[in-house]
């Protein structure tokens, strides 16, 4: 993907040290900077938007909680947009290939990132799993990050959407407890719904007060990933992203 | 804990500012961060001595200032402070606000010691 910025050598080289000097007869200078201090994520961000945009490809972050789904829609989508959509899937956790190879046997293409000890995916890491994904005729990919309701919503991945899935089990005040994650997405899925009847604590009015206050702006789809109107309302939002997407491009 | 990350870009930053000015060692580093960064300053103190450490920047003070969230109304127009989870206006209680302040996480200020004396 990158014959033109020359960082087709796959891993950013590590740098040589540059150690400090014992304090000298040098003197002091204040220099002014005034730059994001995640700009190189940014712009690696941006590459990688780049690299999507040429391929005609919509890419999705999807974030939330360990545990509240995220795979299990990915598998349900999947097989429901079997032979009218192209899906690929980039997979992150700490450890173990078990979410790729619960994708591939959908039949599909995924790439596992196993980020050892780290929180979050970053943009470096995405970049670095697509060039083992070619992107020739796919119409969507997800990236499917590291469970953690923290972390994940400070980098930017070069995506066009994120998505954050609230479960019912985890309770309504999901949002007001991780605002910033919350905030930063484009749509919330609250996913599990068919247990509301059995976790009466959640209540979806009082899930979606806690969205509002902490300033997500969004659409909000209540679904199960066995089907039904909500998750129908869930297929309809992604094609009509798609649409959007190409009509754009085109 | 995603701010050892950040700190290892901060300092990846602060040393092209000392090769760009000859530095032989950085001072101190100036950093704003908002609630809505997603950054805690506390745990950015914590993660810089790991970050920093066998680099130019080893020694050298890490300064956060916190920028509080502010908001400004689209009803009434008043600028208020907010918390990160009430994004609301603190004037008429209105949750059509836009955010002014409180998402940045910028690198402000390099303070270096250069090779030489200057030359007068």
């Amino acid at each position: 993907m990158c014959r033109d910025c020359g960082c087709s050598l796959g891993p950013a080289a590590t740098r040589a040290p540059f150690a400090a000097q014992p304090a000298g007869k040098g003197h002091i200078e204040s220099i002014e900077v005034i730059t994001a201090i995640l700009d190189e994520n940014d712009r690696v961000a941006a590459h990688n938007r780049t690299h999507f945009d040429g391929h005609g490809v919509l890419a999705i972050n999807l974030m939330s909680s360990p545990g509240s789904g995220k795979t299990s829609l990915l598998e349900a989508t999947i097989r429901a947009l079997a032979g009218e959509l192209k899906i690929a899937v980039i997979e992150g956790d700490l450890a173990t290939e078990n979410d790729a190879a619960r994708i591939r046997a959908c039949g599909v293409p995924a790439i596992q990132i196993t980020t050892g000890n780290a929180c979050h995916l970053d943009a470096q890491m995405v970049h670095d799993a697509l060039h083992d994904l070619p992107l020739d005729g796919i119409d969507v990919l997800f990236v499917e990050n590291v469970g953690n309701l923290v972390c994940p919503a400070s980098f930017d991945l070069g995506v066009h959407r994120n998505l954050t899935l609230l479960s019912v089990p985890e309770g309504d005040d999901k949002p007001a407890k991780y605002p910033v994650m919350f905030r930063a997405a484009d749509l919330t899925l609250i996913t599990k719904v068919d247990l509301l009847p059995h976790i009466e604590e959640f209540s979806v009015a009082r899930a979606r007060d806690s969205l509002r206050h902490v300033g997500f702006r969004g659409d909000v789809i209540e679904l199960t990933r066995r089907g039904g109107p909500g998750f129908d309302a869930w297929l309809g939002w992604l094609r009509s992203e798609i649409a959007a997407r190409r009509a754009a491009a085109a | 804990m995603h701010e050892l990350a950040v700190c290892q870009a901060l300092i990846e930053q602060v040393e092209r500012v000392a090769r760009d000015n000859a530095a032989r060692r950085i001072v101190s580093i100036t950093v704003s961060v908002g609630p809505l960064s997603g950054v805690e300053p506390q745990l950015l103190e914590h993660a810089y001595p790991l970050a920093a450490a066998g680099t130019v920047a080893e020694v050298a003070r890490l300064v956060v200032v916190t920028v509080p969230v502010r908001v400004r109304c689209r009803a009434c127009k008043a600028e208020t402070e907010a918390a990160s989870n009430r994004l609301l206006c603190g004037s008429c209680n209105d949750w059509h606000v836009d955010v002014i302040a409180g998402e940045e996480m910028l690198l402000q200020r390099v303070e270096i010691e250069t090779a030489d004396e200057p030359v007068h």
